[in-house]
C-alpha cells in the first residue's frame, strides 16, 4: 500500500488552487477554502484508481483530517 | 364507470430494467392499468419479485442481459407482437471528467445507450411493433442540466433522448409513435449507492419545487399516459416528470 506521504500528495492533487504546502497529514480539509462536493468526488474516483478501494460519501465526510481517511482506506484494503 | 382513456386493456407492453426501481412500478402499474406485460431484467430473483406482483393474468418473464446481442435475440424471439415498449433499463457512474475511463464509459453506455438502440432495433427488423405502437423511454432531467459528476450518465441520457427523436421521425409513418420521460431524483437504488450522504440529499431535495424526490409510482403514471391512446397525438416529447426541479 502507498504511504501515508503518497496519498497526502495525491490528495493535494485534486485541488487547483491550494498550495501543497497547505495540504498536511493533519489538515483539516473539510476547512480548506476550495474544498467542494466535486472535489470530494475526485477523492473518491482517486482512491479507486489507486488503491481500488470503494469509498463512500459518508467516509469523506465523518473523515476530519486527511490521515483519517487514509486510515479509512487501509480499513477496506 | 368505466369510461377511461387512459386504460391499457388489450395491450401488451414490455419493460425492461423491471427488476427494480422505475421499471418494476412501471410493469406493475401497467398490470393494473389492463395490460399483457412482459418484463425482462438481468437478475432473476427479483425479476420474479416483480412478476410477482403484477396484477391480472397473461404476463411473461424473461431474463436477459440487454447488453448481450444473444440474449436480445433469444427476448425478441420468444415474445409475440408488442403495443408498448418502455426501454427503461438504466445505470449510473458517478466520475469528475478527469477520472473518466474508457471501462467507466462502456458500463455506463453499453446499457443505457447501446442496449436501448440495440433491442429497439432488433423488435423493429421482426416487425415486433404493433402498428399504432408506442415506444416509451427512461431518459433523466440530466440530459438537460447538468450537475458535477454525472458527465457520463447525463450524456448517456441525452443520447437516449436524441434516439427517442429519430425513432418518432422514423416510425411515424407506421403510427408508431416514440416519447421519453425524463424523471428528476427518485427514491430507488440509483440514487443510493453511497457516493452522497444523506446531508448531500437533504440539500438537494430543496432545489425541488415540492421539496422531496419522486416515487416511482409517480414516473409510471407519465409512462402509462405515454403508452395509452389518450396520447394517441403526441409523439418525439420529453414529458418532464422531476417535482419542478428544472424551474431553478
Amino acid at each position: 500500500m502507498k504511504t501515508l506521504e503518497e496519498f497526502v500528495e495525491l490528495f493535494a492533487e485534486q485541488f487547483d488552487d491550494t498550495d501543497a504546502s497547505e495540504i498536511q497529514a493533519g489538515t483539516v480539509f473539510h476547512d480548506l477554502d476550495e474544498w467542494s462536493s466535486l472535489i470530494g468526488l475526485s477523492v473518491i474516483a482517486m482512491v479507486d484508481e489507486e488503491f481500488d478501494v470503494a469509498l463512500k460519501g459518508d467516509d469523506v465526510k465523518t473523515s476530519i483530517t486527511i490521515e483519517d481517511l487514509y486510515n479509512r482506506v487501509a480499513s477496506k484494503l | 364507470m368505466t369510461y377511461n382513456p387512459f386504460t391499457l386493456e388489450g395491450k401488451t407492453v414490455m419493460v425492461t430494467g423491471a427488476s427494480s426501481g422505475i421499471g418494476r412500478a412501471t410493469a406493475i402499474e401497467c398490470s393494473k392499468m389492463g395490460a399483457s406485460v412482459i418484463v425482462t431484467g438481468r437478475n432473476e430473483e427479483r425479476l420474479n419479485e416483480t412478476f410477482k406482483a403484477l396484477g391480472g393474468e397473461g404476463h411473461q418473464q424473461i431474463v436477459a442481459d440487454l447488453t448481450n446481442q444473444e440474449d436480445i435475440d433469444i427476448l425478441v424471439s420468444q415474445i409475440g407482437a408488442l403495443d408498448g415498449l418502455v426501454n427503461n433499463a438504466g445505470l449510473g457512474r458517478n466520475k469528475p471528467i478527469g477520472f473518466i475511463k474508457m471501462d467507466d464509459l462502456e458500463y455506463v453506455y453499453q446499457t443505457n445507450v447501446f442496449a436501448c438502440i440495440l433491442l429497439t432495433k432488433s423488435l423493429l427488423k421482426k416487425k415486433k411493433i404493433n402498428k399504432g405502437g408506442s415506444l416509451v423511454f427512461t431518459s433523466s432531467i440530466s440530459s438537460r442540466l447538468n450537475s458535477p459528476g454525472i458527465a457520463m450518465y447525463a450524456s448517456s441520457k441525452a443520447a437516449v433522448s436524441s434516439f427517442m427523436r429519430s425513432c418518432a421521425v422514423e416510425l411515424g409513418d407506421k403510427g408508431i409513435r416514440s416519447n421519453a420521460v425524463l424523471p428528476g431524483m427518485v427514491e430507488t437504488k440509483l440514487i443510493t449507492r453511497g457516493d452522497y450522504t444523506e446531508e448531500d440529499f437533504e440539500k438537494d431535495k430543496n432545489l425541488y419545487a415540492l421539496k422531496r424526490y419522486g416515487k416511482p409510482q409517480e414516473i409510471a403514471y407519465a409512462i402509462i399516459y405515454l403508452l395509452s391512446d389518450a396520447s394517441s397525438w403526441v409523439t418525439g416529447t420529453s414529458l418532464v416528470v422531476d417535482g419542478g426541479r428544472l424551474l431553478k
